[in-house]
């Protein structure tokens, strides 16, 4: 197997500064902000609040095998077992403080939700605005079955507006429209860079797999707008495509090509990721890590706060199925995939229902689908040696199919 | 309460709503719209001509929807895609699907792309607390509007619509009026009863609905105090659906009777009116905006916890029944803290997670007995 890309060492100290300024960000005059994954984060930067995500953090305890934990203090609390586990673990965490974290996050000034990925988020902010006295903003997204409507446009953009209002007033200072502009360019830029980085996974043997994405992702939710975002990702570019020249894969001689879908399995992701390499498949590209890249033709570089509505409204979860078997058929073009990983991911409902529906609506490619149910933090849910035996069996029809295709039978 | 003939009309019409259904239109030729959830503009479906139902998931197995759906929906959106798969609601020509919660709006998706109907989507906002969420609320029950105008190539009047309000509000009012006498005379009328009254009232022609309860109630005049339960404990029953009659039996086997409600099956579907001084689209946002709102909006972070106090209070409750379904995140989310806020009021209650297509099993029946023994 190729080495560890060199670069994450770097990504490792980024992310130790960032937690460190926000978990002193009382001593140095910050606000902190906490947001979900799909939240409008540039305006926060602009305006110098430090913004926090909750659900990276519930990432980070899922990766440190907490997930199943965390849940179950929380279902003691009388949440239900069956409700998405990084809301929990992150209610779990806000009270005990466990967490890969020392102490846990730092406390909210302000809690900004977006319902673009979820209506879980929207209870889970709720529960938090409560707990902490904080004032919490709505940005709200009219879902995208078919349509993006002219009211939906103008909600969504007088919203941004409120935004700024809302941020003027915790902050008591005013919005900084000239550092926005800087922001919403940088945020581009780092999104174009994001998209850089995955594509490099087209090459044949794939210099990265998925693997690799969801642990480089953290930047691009949690700091874009900002310049280490771009800087950092250039460098990981360039070692990608010095490995795509020298033809190094991520994955010892990679024969299989596969797609995930939906949110990683934090606890697994070693596991999985050598079961796949032992197939010598790689999993070349992921629908989760594109969603931080895939709405970048909405926004005009000269007006992000004008558009951003629209781009934060049509990201993927927020869009009918249809459309997200169409990203995937782009998808199975793109890299050349010759199989589909899909994770039934008991957590997230948004992401998993219509699961069924995709799979038919891509038969027409032919590619095989494996579904796994699992969680993506909450241990509990992973069956492992039933899952070994899935993967095994589905990488035998992707062998023989591929086989087929080479002696054209 | 007397057995009468608009009683048992009732109850036929919650037992076989499909049949029913498939009877009227037969009769009046109406195209028959169902709705998914409670914030469906019933109003402007009655306005252009069509009949309004809720869909609720009647089948008995779920074969079809298990190849669309996960086991881990609710029974509730599993069950609406099994009625509509399976051919139980051959009749219909459409359906509505108004934003509540994500397994909805994920159903919306799989209906639109297997079964063949009429197909409206209302994007209604999450948060309901600004004026421009508000405004945009009306914005999109005007698209609606325009959506059923174009489907059935009419015109839809104002005077249309002002009926369609007025029947409404009336069958309103009447539902209020036998809660309200249900929490005056507890155990006048019985808990299944009044589930049967309410589920057939979302099923049938609003004015027939509207005409029998008038009857039920007229006839309340005469209520004989003393045929009814002495002192019986009092129980509110909140949570999305919940229209078993076994809960009701058992509930009323120990004195103890069901006086209000804050259910999807019930008060949701019929609390608040919608202003008749007001333009008509306007008014009815304005009722969804002001009403009891559902968990998966947002009206405040306070509103399910505050409006459950004001119940009680309201309606000298002595105990609260949680009955949610299994794999909801919406109401589940809330209950912790709601939760907490009761054990400090020191107020009794209980949660039972229930499944639409499992019955009410031993286990769940001695909880709820203990619950009301130890009142
Ligand atoms: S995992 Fe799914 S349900 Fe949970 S916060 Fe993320 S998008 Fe929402
Ligand atoms: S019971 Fe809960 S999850 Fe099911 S449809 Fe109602 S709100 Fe949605």
């Amino acid at each position: 197997m190729a080495e560890r890309l060199k670069a994450t060492r770097e990504m490792k100290k980024i992310m130790q500064r960032y937690y460190f300024e926000a978990k002193n960000a009382r001593f140095i005059g910050k606000k902190v902000a906490w947001i979900t994954s799909g939240g409008p984060v540039e305006p926060l930067i602009a305006m110098n609040i430090i913004p926090v995500y909750p659900e990276n953090h519930g990432a980070m305890i899922g990766a440190s095998k907490k997930g199943g934990k965390l849940s179950e203090f929380a279902e003691g609390l009388g949440y239900s077992q069956d409700v998405c586990s990084y809301a929990k673990n992150d209610i779990t965490s806000s009270i005990t403080k466990e967490s890969p974290i020392k102490g846990g996050l730092p406390k909210p000034d302000m809690l900004i939700c977006s319902n673009n990925i979820c209506g879980t988020v929207l209870k889970w902010y709720e529960i938090q605005a409560r707990k902490y006295n904080v004032p919490l903003f709505i940005y709200d997204t009219p879902f995208v079955h078919t349509e993006f409507t002219e009211e939906a446009r103008d909600y969504v953009n007088e919203q941004t507006k409120e935004y700024v209002k809302f941020l003027e007033k915790v902050t008591g200072k005013k919005f900084n429209y000239r550092r926005m502009k800087k922001v919403g360019r940088l945020s581009i830029e780092a999104m174009r860079m994001w998209k850089r980085v995955l594509e490099t996974a087209e090459h044949h043997p794939s210099p990265m797999t998925a693997f690799d994405a969801f642990f480089h992702l953290a930047l691009i939710v949690t700091l874009r707008g900002k310049k280490v975002v771009v800087k950092y990702y250039k460098t990981l570019l360039k070692e990608l495509q010095e490995r795509s020249k020298e033809n190094v894969g991520a994955v010892d001689e990679e024969k299989y090509r596969l797609l995930w879908d939906n949110l990683p399995i934090w606890y697994r992701m070693r596991w999985l990721s050598q079961k796949f390499a032992s197939h010598q498949a790689a999993l070349v590209a992921d629908t989760y890590t594109q969603a931080w890249c895939g709405v970048i033709d909405y926004i005009d570089e000269e007006d992000f706060l004008g558009t951003m509505g629209e781009a934060y409204t049509r990201i993927h979860l927020n869009v009918g199925v249809d459309q997200m078997a169409e990203t995937i058929k782009g998808f199975i073009q793109q890299y050349k995939a010759d199989g589909i990983v899909m994770h039934s991911n008991m957590s997230c409902k948004p992401y998993s229902f219509g699961q069924y529906d995709i799979q038919h609506l891509i038969r027409e490619t032919g590619i095989p689908v494996l579904m796994i149910e699992a969680d993506m933090t909450d241990e509990r849910k992973f069956s492992q040696s039933q899952i070994e035996t899935r993967i095994d069996a589905f990488m035998e029809v992707i062998k023989q199919r591929k086989q087929h295709d080479y002696t054209g039978n | 309460m007397k057995e009468n003939k608009a009683l048992r009309r009732f109850r036929e019409v919650a037992a076989a709503p499909y049949d029913y259904l498939r009877n009227l239109k037969t009769v009046t030729g109406k195209e028959m719209i169902g709705s998914t959830c409670s914030y469906t503009p019933e109003e402007l479906i009655i306005a252009a001509g069509a009949h309004p139902f809720r869909i609720f998931g009647e089948s008995k197995g779920l074969s079809h929807a298990d190849a669309h759906l996960q086991a881990y929906g609710c029974s509730m959106v599993r069950g609406m895609l099994e009625d509509g798969l399976s051919g139980s609601l051959d009749f219909i020509d459409g359906v509505v699907f108004s934003h509540a919660c994500d397994s909805i709006q994920r159903l919306s998706d799989i209906w639109r792309l297997n079964v063949k109907s009429l197909h409206f989507d209302v994007l209604l906002p999450v948060k309901l607390d600004t004026p421009l969420a508000k405004s945009y609320f009306t914005k999109v029950i005007g698209r609606f509007k325009k959506d059923l105008e174009k489907s059935f190539s009419i015109e839809i009047s104002e005077s249309e619509m002002k009926k369609a309000i007025h029947v409404m509000n009336e069958l309103r009012n009447n539902l209020i009026r036998l809660y309200t006498l249900q929490s005056q005379y507890p155990g006048f009328i019985s808990g299944s009863d009044i589930s049967a009254i309410v589920k057939a009232s979302m099923v049938m022609e609003k004015q027939e609905a509207v005409d029998l309860l008038t009857h039920i109630l007229d006839e309340a005049g005469e209520i004989k105090l003393a045929d009814m339960p002495s002192n019986p404990k009092r129980i509110l029953i909140s949570g999305s659906i919940c229209s078993h009659p076994d809960i009701s039996r058992i509930i009323e086997g120990k004195n103890a009777v069901v006086v209000w409600d804050d259910l999807c099956s019930g008060t949701r579907y019929f609390e608040g009116l919608v202003p008749d001084d007001k333009e008509p689209l306007e008014a009815i946002a304005s009722r969804f905006t002001s009403r009891y709102v559902c968990p998966a909006k947002h009206l405040g972070v306070e509103f399910q916890m505050e409006n459950l106090k004001k119940l009680i209070t309201q309606h000298k409750v002595d105990a609260v029944l949680f009955m949610f379904l299994k794999f909801c995140e919406p109401f589940s989310f809330d209950y912790p803290d709601i939760k907490k806020a009761l054990e400090k009021m020191k107020i009794p209650f209980l949660m039972v997670e229930m499944d639409r297509h499992n019955g009410v099993d031993e286990q769940m029946r001695t909880r709820i007995d203990t619950m009301l023994e130890i009142l």
